[in-house]
């Protein structure tokens, strides 16, 4: 029986620390911004997808920058579009998160060497939080990575750090 | 259905000079090689004449050559001077089944041919390609523009083969 199952006959109170609430409330409704680049984008559609259901977790994508929380970068990034990507970030509000899925979005992929077109790794432009390994990596590898992300979320303090 | 022997005659008739020769030395298809300054006069000839009708430009590229001299720079690289760089023309015909393939060979300094994109509209972006990552400027083009790479890219044409990569592009650095 769930806890909200019981019915509270007496008004109660709950007691938690407001960080884990608010970490919490965080972690479980993760926006994501709608953006795909290559083949990766497929496999991140295929999470969205009733087979994988990212909606579990509570991510949703977000077709606009300024109301998501994280971008998952899947994809090959070129040098062109890496431009846009950093326009992107800096349009999201802060607190935000960034998965980057997938070699090429890591690291260049099979265009590290010869790839004049590609940059290699999009942590060149922006911070990335969790690294998604594979080429492309598989839903279950992506659905990693978002726990990944969300016990980084879980573990944050809101108190200013001391030197 | 003609045999491209017979459509070298065909074009040699027409235009004499401008057809340089009939190369079937390759082993590949014969090809045509055309003068670059004349190709678009050869390519309406070949697409509106009633017994070759060439509707479709299957593939237009461009082709580094490398033919020419190999000189060693002063940081230790090699560049290419002199040579040649090639434009080839995949044409095929719907209604009639044949094809044929144009080859032109410009100056490496001086790259330039004349445009097709007037005869097939196709030819808009496969030029806009072969300009933007082998330098051939093609003139005549309604809209010469870089394609693939960023419109301020400035470290020259990616598939020339003495291509060197720049170490950044907007502050952010291009090499692993």
């Amino acid at each position: 029986m769930g806890l909200l199952d019981k019915e509270f006959s007496e008004d109660n109170i709950v007691i938690a620390k407001v960080e884990d609430l608010m970490n919490w409330a965080r972690l479980s409704s993760i926006w994501q911004l709608g953006f795909g680049l290559a083949c990766c984008a497929i496999e991140m559609m295929a999470t969205s997808a009733s087979h994988y259901d990212f909606d579990r977790f509570g991510v949703m994508p977000r077709n606009t920058p300024r109301q998501a929380d994280a971008i998952i970068i899947s994809g090959t990034v070129t040098l062109k579009m890496a431009l846009r990507i950093k326009r992107l970030y800096e349009q999201m509000p802060d607190p935000k998160y960034i998965i980057s899925m997938g070699s090429c979005s890591n690291c260049g992929g099979p265009y590290w060497e010869h790839g004049y077109h590609v940059l290699k790794g999009v942590d060149r432009v922006i911070p990335v939080d969790v690294y998604v390994p594979g080429c492309p990596p598989r839903p279950e590898a992506l659905l990693e990575g978002l726990l990944k992300l969300q016990e980084k979320i879980r573990n944050e303090s809101l108190r200013k750090k001391s030197a | 259905m003609k045999t491209p022997e017979e459509i070298y005659e065909l074009l040699k008739k027409e235009f004499g000079e401008a057809i340089l020769t009939l190369d079937k030395a390759l082993p590949v298809e014969p090809i045509v090689l055309v003068d670059p300054l004349q190709i678009h006069k050869v390519a309406l000839f070949l697409r509106d004449n009633e017994e070759l009708k060439f509707d479709s430009l299957m593939c237009l590229s461009g082709v580094d050559d490398a033919n020419g001299e190999r000189v060693k720079d002063e940081d230790g690289t090699e560049s290419i001077k002199g040579g040649t760089l090639s434009v080839y023309y995949h044409l095929y015909s719907i209604p009639l089944k044949h094809k044929i393939t144009l080859k032109v060979s410009t100056s490496r300094e001086n790259p330039e041919v004349e445009s097709v994109e007037s005869v097939w509209k196709t030819a808009d972006w496969h030029e806009r390609e072969a300009f933007d990552l082998i330098g051939i400027r093609f003139l005549h083009h309604p809209d010469l523009r870089r394609i693939l790479m960023p419109y301020d890219w400035e470290a020259g044409h990616p598939l020339r083969k003495d291509y060197k990569n720049p170490e950044f592009y907007q502050g952010m650095k291009v090499p692993y």
